[in-house]
């Protein structure tokens, strides 16, 4: 719910006189929300009290209602400033004082209105064009000379999080994370959340899309099938991942091999720490993926399903890439550039067993959008889960059993 | 508050009805002058005589018909003095005399920003250990922290919901010994809880409707005699109860304009 809010401030001798408390009940019973962010209770008689209070309704006119029947109690509006701008110095270079985002939808008050930032994501700065009076998230190595660029506090709010409207899992606003808690109905609830954004895909609603960053031990551990089948059936539609993950499935399909270990066979396999090096270089030598899936040297798995279901594929690269396979990006800022033109329309994230592509696809979130991180390492999601958003679940559990539990919840057979 | 020694009048020789500012005042109900003058100096009378007060008078001024009800003059503590801020323009002409009026008696005269309601001691009332304060009807709530500040003084505001009271004056009148005259329906509920909460049952003294439209409580309290207007006989018979001394004061000429006892007079010290 697009919610209209504004802060007021309350003060004089408010408590014992019970005017704080009247301007709340009056704003609940208007139908309005508040959030009492700031109370200084005055230590003597003598001594004022304050409150500021940020007043939230459905609507404007509502919001509009509501402050007309606090003020005459003494509710007066904060006065409201305009952000404060300058120009970048340089290339890359953000303004001295720049303002540091969150994760959280935020706006700014340009020439004396509220504008939502677009594309937030945290630890970036904030652009803008105040002819067009546009605001957008821009991170660092993005700034290009004379943009200007929020500086300060001053003329920016961040919204906190509305809870979310479906009663599940992700709307317990809980994030500790532990190995001990039973994980069916947190994946009961993700795979309800996956066919019902699968369904709203198909009749056209926007922000409905599903991401998975993923790492290799998904491959190893066994979790390549489920995958596959998740991705064919239409349930996975941007997927992130590294040089490791697409070689190793590659070399499955080469090789039913994964770093040399026969996957139905359980053991290693002679001369099979090659494998992946010979898969590397065949698909070089054919020029892309998507080649070697259409002349059919590819012929199933992950990436398979990835070109025939046309999925938004972003592949970064890592310092330690034997390679890397045709169409991984090397360069880390044009990587985290491409994962971040790929983020708009996605309405889900699953992080699996991958703590650089997870934390990297974290940061790159806005808050609004829930995400389940899974590792076997509870730092991960513990990491993920401290960013402060209550859309966040994290689970301790091994890759292949998360995707084969999930993929059996929608429909899979084995 | 409650010693009152001295205190600010004006001759009603300028007092009528010369415009609407309150359901009380009508322009058909013409003020008697004469009737009006021997009111107004009876009451002179009992203060002087049998309450035994110090009166400043202050020169009445052609056109300025309110200018007799002092108690919106401003509010006085100690040397320091507040003039009031009007909310209807008609009033706004005497802002200037009364300050004029504390500037020569050697207060320091504090004045609040324009447009910041607030007046006197006609919405600002209390006791010893705290104050009160009249909002909703002519002062405006934000001037209560503002002289709270000022004199060092808790002022609990109160929604006073009734147009006819349209001054704290008018239905809440704190009496020496800490007892409370008021008329509870006058205000919000919120208000009403909060005067219970500060003074114990047992000293509130709770003025029947009908003597309430009287301006009963429009009272002034010095020591223990308390100066009201006549036909409040079940109010003056509770007072003498609790140990007062009533003076009623025949007020109908001033009633027209919807003031009494306490309107007419400014506490100095």
């Amino acid at each position: 719910m697009d919610q209209a809010h504004d802060t007021v401030v309350l003060q004089g001798h408010i408590i014992d006189s019970l005017i704080l408390a009247k301007v709340l009940d009056t704003i609940l019973m208007m139908g309005g929300t508040f959030d009492l962010t700031d109370v200084r209770i005055g230590v003597t008689r003598e001594e004022p009290s304050s409150a500021r209070i940020v007043v939230r309704a459905s609507s404007v006119s509502l919001l509009k209602d509501i402050l007309a029947a606090i003020q005459p109690h003494g509710a007066s509006v904060e006065r409201e400033d305009d952000c404060s701008l300058e120009l970048a110095p340089a290339d890359g270079i953000f303004p001295e004082a720049f303002y540091a985002t969150t994760h959280l939808p935020t706006q700014i008050r340009v020439k004396g209105q509220w504008i939502d930032v677009e594309g937030i994501e945290m630890d970036v700065g904030i652009k803008v064009d105040d002819r067009r009076l546009r605001a957008t998230a821009v991170p660092m190595a993005a700034v290009i000379r004379d943009d200007l660029i929020v500086t300060g506090r001053r003329g920016v709010r961040v919204v906190p999080l509305a809870r979310p409207k479906e009663r599940d899992v992700f709307g317990f606003m809980e994030s500790q994370v532990s190995a001990e808690r039973p994980h069916t109905h947190i994946i009961v609830d993700v795979a309800r959340r996956m066919k019902h954004l699968r369904e709203e895909q198909s009749q056209g609603i926007p922000g409905c899309k599903v991401l998975l960053a993923g790492g290799p031990a998904i491959i190893h551990a066994g979790g390549r099938e489920a995958l596959t089948w998740l991705i064919e059936k239409g349930f996975i539609h941007v997927l992130f991942c590294g040089n490791a993950l697409a070689a190793h499935d590659l070399e499955a399909d080469l090789y039913g091999t994964s770093l040399g270990y026969g996957l139905s066979a359980g053991r290693a396999v002679p001369h099979g720490h090659e494998h992946h090096l010979r898969t590397i270089n065949r698909i070089r030598a054919i020029g892309s993926i998507k080649t070697a899936v259409e002349s059919a040297v590819i012929q199933n798995g992950i990436m398979a399903a990835c070109v025939r279901k046309s999925v938004d594929v972003v592949m970064a690269g890592t310092i330690r890439d034997d390679g890397p396979l045709p169409g991984v990006i090397t360069d880390s800022m044009a990587a985290q550039a491409a994962m971040r033109s790929a983020i708009p329309g996605v309405g889900l994230a699953l992080l699996v067993a991958s703590t650089l592509h997870a934390v990297a696809t974290g940061n790159l979130l806005p808050a609004t959008v829930p995400m389940v991180c899974v590792d076997v390492n509870p730092a991960v999601p513990t990491k993920l889960a401290d960013r402060g958003s209550f859309q966040a679940v994290g689970m301790v559990m091994d890759a292949a059993s998360f995707l084969r539990e999930l993929a059996r919840e929608l429909g899979w057979k084995p | 508050m409650e010693a009152m020694s001295r205190l600010l009048v004006c001759p009603p020789d300028y007092f009528g009805i010369e415009y609407e500012i309150n359901p009380w005042m009508r322009l058909a109900n013409r003020v008697n002058p004469e009737a009006a003058a021997r009111q107004w100096h009876q009451l002179m009378r009992v203060f002087e005589e049998d309450v035994g007060v110090l009166l400043e008078r202050m020169t009445p001024v052609p056109g300025l018909p309110d200018l007799v009800f002092t108690a919106n003059a401003g509010v006085v503590a100690g040397t320091r003095a507040v003039p009031s801020r009007f909310r209807y323009p008609e009033r706004r002409r005497e802002e200037a005399y009364f300050e004029e009026w504390f500037r020569a008696h050697g207060y320091e005269v504090v004045t609040l920003e324009p447009g910041l309601y607030f007046e006197g001691a006609g919405d600002l009332l209390g006791f010893s250990d705290g104050w009160f304060g009249g909002y909703r009807q002519r002062s405006e709530i934000r001037a209560f922290p503002v002289l709270s500040a000022l004199f060092n003084q808790e002022v609990i505001p109160l929604e006073l919901i009734d147009s006819r009271f349209y001054h704290l004056d008018t239905c809440f009148c704190p009496l020496s010994g800490g007892d409370l005259m008021y008329f509870p329906p006058a205000f919000d509920r919120y208000a009403q809880a909060v005067i219970a909460e500060r003074i114990g049952a047992s000293r509130r003294l709770i003025v029947p409707e009908h003597e309430a439209l009287r301006f009963a409580c429009n009272a002034v309290c010095v020591g223990k005699h308390v100066v009201l207007p006549t036909g409040c006989p079940e109010t003056a018979a509770e007072l003498l109860r609790r140990g007062y001394q009533p003076h009623p004061v025949p007020l109908d000429e001033f009633m027209k304009s919807g003031g009494s006892a306490k309107c007419l007079t400014l506490a100095l010290d």
